[in-house]
């Protein structure tokens, strides 16, 4: 019954979704409110995202009690999973993942469909058709090729379990975040063609759309984040960003938001940049459905692709065809009757947002072209592999001015400015950062890169803040304290990789029960190394005793997993964690002659790296929060002014009493 | 119309044509194990169900090119294997299976239920072989010629099509 009812409610939402398209065609052309089709569109969209919604919620409860006579649960859960996992495995699969994007994606549409009341009629219509063709492309994708309640002809004995690397709490985060972000962006794709559709590229639409995209991105750098830390201590490589073409993936559409973030801003401001923030609001959606597309059809081999299958990679492809080929298609022709707005001179806030807005476009071509390398060349049967020689270098040459810029550029006035004005935070930040240099140099010798990433990243904490210079902080607005938070968040991050980069130490050692390591003044000594089991696991595990400068040993524990339904082996590292830095062992195989490989890292402030992500993401809240506060008390104060002038009105239309005699 | 706003549409067409140019070539060979050619490691695994023999290294050496199947009793794919399995059988072939993490009752009942194709089936209760000869998953399938080398590797189940495959590369390295 239970799969019947989500595949119903499945059909029901796509018809919905027709719906949807219709009506919003028929308000768009019409322009006039009362057209009969004309008003489904919203609540087409509201009822869509209920039931899209529950047929989730249907697959998440089949997982649940594990259901084995549903395909999906009998290939991708097992009975013996805990829970947490059992629920997890909902979405650590195709048909799952894809469910979880088209739920998110419909209550992403109910939601602007059932609260945005600012929008003109006419834009609001051409937005909320572009939204329901999204979904309709997922529906019938769904549905057609990767239906999620597909029955088993005879239910399954048992199932054949999970992929042994996605039971980790990380997954439980990571993938639905990044869903979020990426769906997030929908939005402001459905919003940017809605506007440039019907015409209608103002201010008031910028504000619209920046909720929809602060959010969207808070959720990707989260979802980034997460992924990152996860790859880290999972994995067992010691690294946090290997340039995968999965991690790109996530990557790309970040750039591309982060940007967004700033030219919607200057829009929702300034009324500059249209042509720019439409062609962005475009490109971050588009970024975001390659990523899909790379992860998901295979063309490009990764350490983390699941679910490779070339006719699910030939639909999204036509999918990506239909909007990104599309919308670039209207963009290409529409764009120019856009008029571009105010005009600003270079020396000004907009100029320094528009000039990192360029280097952030470059940064994520230099991505692009990477990850998209290897497609290129397969093409005439070359197999290479694009890595961190390429990405790092080519990277920062767009990275190292960007950062820069954003040390200035919220210190410059709006539209025009003189740099003599912030002379002395100029020269701050410059002393600062030569000041890192020289004494970096007098330390040791490091990679160039190093040097300038922790330069920059002291020069760039000091700049974010400077902003609050001689203001009162009380009177600071809510959504400027966000930036500062962010772009201090952006220091930190860097901070955190440059030292990373530069300071990390390294010991690989062939070693016996009872013997000492040293690292740095790490003392690193094996205790045992015995076999444990957990619930779907067995394992060794290695006890060893880290302790530095004469203080009390701590124990940790790293273990050589081996995971049954279905076979696979892992590693689990243990971190010991100190405010400046952290300890990473991994324990390996054993030797022929007894011994055991042991990896141990010391790895300086690299948890400052994840901590600038989460200062990112609280920046992003914190402005939407300040936004969303200024927007209710705008509100508030137009409606008391209507009442007010209602009263008014109301007293001037009573005749007066007469006065009593 | 400016023919500036037209590069983004040109440059996606290119990379949309070279992906479906990509995706229509099916380039999507899985990853290969590294043993593919190389000898079977020295191993012996006891019999996996009451009735059958288990298996080591020296079942594969001499004679006639062998199968390795290396399946599970909990695995759904084995079991839309089983019939091709059943057909190599029928035309001669010897079927070694190596059953993974698995019960002598679950592999009995499976055997009664969807065919014995196999000659010896091996207990790997902890995938040390499948784990050894770079098999990912299960099921998979690995050529044996006589002199105890893996010569071929198949990956996932064995569809109605591949069993002419198999026979051919059985054929091509006696």
């Amino acid at each position: 019954m239970l799969a019947e009812l989500g595949l119903a409610a499945l059909w029901l939402a796509t018809a919905l979704a027709v719906l949807q398209i219709l009506s919003g065609v028929m308000g768009l052309r019409g322009g006039d409110k009362a057209s009969a089709l004309a008003i489904y569109a919203r609540p087409a969209a509201v009822v869509q995202a209920f039931l899209a919604v529950l047929a989730f919620c249907l697959l998440l409860w089949a997982f649940a009690i594990t259901d084995l006579s549903i395909k999906l649960v009998a290939t991708n859960s097992h009975s013996m999973k805990p829970m947490l996992y059992k629920l997890t495995g909902t979405w650590g699969n195709h048909e799952g993942s894809m469910l979880l994007w088209v739920a998110v994606l419909a209550l992403s549409g109910g939601l602007l469909a059932g609260l945005e009341k600012r929008l003109p009629h006419k834009t609001m219509s051409a937005t909320l058709a572009v939204q329901g063709f999204v979904a309709l492309g997922f529906y019938a994708f769904l549905l057609l090729s990767s239906n999620p309640f597909e029955r088993l002809p005879i239910p399954a004995v048992e199932g054949t379990g999970l992929n042994p690397l996605l039971q980790d709490i990380g997954l439980a985060i990571h993938p639905p975040t990044l869903y979020v972000g990426y769906v997030g962006l929908s939005v402001a794709f459905s919003l940017a063609m809605g506007a440039l559709i019907s015409k209608q590229v103002t201010p008031d639409f910028a504000k619209v759309m920046r909720p929809w995209v602060l959010f969207a991105w808070v959720f990707l750098t989260l979802g980034i984040t997460a992924g990152s830390y996860w790859a880290y201590y999972e994995l067992g490589w010691g690294g946090w960003w290997f340039w995968d073409p999965v991690e790109n993936s996530s990557l790309m559409p970040w750039l591309a938001a982060t940007a967004l973030l700033h030219s919607v801003s200057v829009l929702a401001a300034r009324d500059a940049l249209r042509t720019w923030t439409i062609m962005l609001g475009v490109l971050a959606f588009s970024m975001s459905m390659l990523g899909t597309f790379l992860v998901r059809s295979g063309v490009l081999t990764s350490v983390h692709a699941f679910a490779v299958d070339p006719e699910r990679g030939s639909f999204i492809l036509i999918l990506l065809g239909l909007y990104i080929g599309g919308a670039l298609a209207i963009f290409a022709v529409r764009a120019g009757s856009i008029a571009e707005g105010k005009r600003f001179t270079a020396t000004s806030r907009e100029g320094a947002l528009v000039f990192n807005n360029v280097m952030l476009s470059a940064i994520l071509a230099i991505v692009l072209l990477g990850t998209l390398y290897p497609l290129l060349t397969e093409a005439f049967d070359v197999r290479v592999s694009v890595g961190p020689p390429y990405f790092n270098p080519a990277s920062a040459i767009f990275a190292i001015p960007m950062f820069i810029v954003m040390a200035i550029g919220p210190l410059l006035r709006w539209k025009k400015d003189k740099p003599a004005r912030i002379q002395f935070e100029i020269s701050l930040i410059a002393a600062v950062a030569i000041a890192v240099v020289s004494l970096v140099a007098i330390i040791g010798d490091y990679s160039i890169l190093a040097v300038l990433g922790l330069a920059l990243s002291v020069a760039l904490g000091i700049g974010a803040l400077l902003p609050l210079r001689g203001r009162n902080i009380r009177t600071v607005p809510l959504a400027t304290w966000g930036m500062i938070m962010a772009h201090f968040g952006v220091a930190v991050s860097l901070f955190g990789m440059a030292s990373e980069s530069a300071f990390t130490q390294e010991r690989l050692a062939a070693v016996t029960p009872g013997s000492t390591e040293q690292l740095g003044d790490w003392n690193i000594e094996l205790r045992s190394v015995d076999p444990i089991a957990g619930p779907n696991w067995t394992a060794v595990e290695a006890r060893i005793a880290v302790s530095r400068g004469g203080e009390e040993p701590i124990v940790i524990t790293p273990q050589a997993r081996n995971f049954w339904a279905p076979a696979q082996a892992t590693s689990e590292s243990a971190l010991v964690t100190r405010w400046d830095g952290q300890l990473y062992a991994v324990i390996g195989d054993q030797a022929q002659d007894g011994r055991w490989q042991l990896r141990v890292w010391w790895k300086p402030f690299v948890t400052f790296i994840w901590y600038g992500g989460l200062l990112i993401s609280l920046g992003g809240i914190l402005s939407i929060v300040g936004r969303v506060r200024v927007d209710l008390k705008r509100r508030t104060a137009i409606r008391k002014g209507k009442e007010r002038r209602d009263d008014k009105a109301a007293l001037s239309n009573e005749p007066l009493p007469e006065p009593a005699e | 119309m400016r023919p500036v706003f037209f590069i983004p549409l040109a440059l996606f067409l290119f990379f949309a044509g070279l992906a479906a140019y990509m995706l229509a070539n099916g380039r999507f060979e899985s990853v290969p194990s590294h043993m593919v050619d190389k000898p079977l490691p020295e191993f012996s695994l006891p019999p996996a169900v009451d009735g059958l023999p288990g298996v080591s290294r020296a079942n594969f050496v001499g004679g006639e090119p062998k199968l390795l199947n290396v399946w599970a009793s909990w695995c759904l794919p084995c079991i839309a294997e089983a019939p091709q399995l059943e057909a190599l059988k029928e035309e001669g072939v010897e079927v070694i299976g190596i059953a993974i993490r698995d019960k002598p009752e679950d592999v009995a009942n499976f055997l009664n239920r969807y065919g014995n194709p196999y000659t010896r089936i091996g207990a790997d209760d902890i995938s040390q072989l499948q784990i050894e000869i770079g098999a990912a998953g299960v099921p998979e399938t690995f050529v044996i010629d006589a002199a105890g080398n893996i010569r071929y590797q198949h990956i996932g189940d064995i569809r109605a099509d591949d069993v002419p495959k198999l026979l051919q590369i059985l054929e091509d390295v006696r």
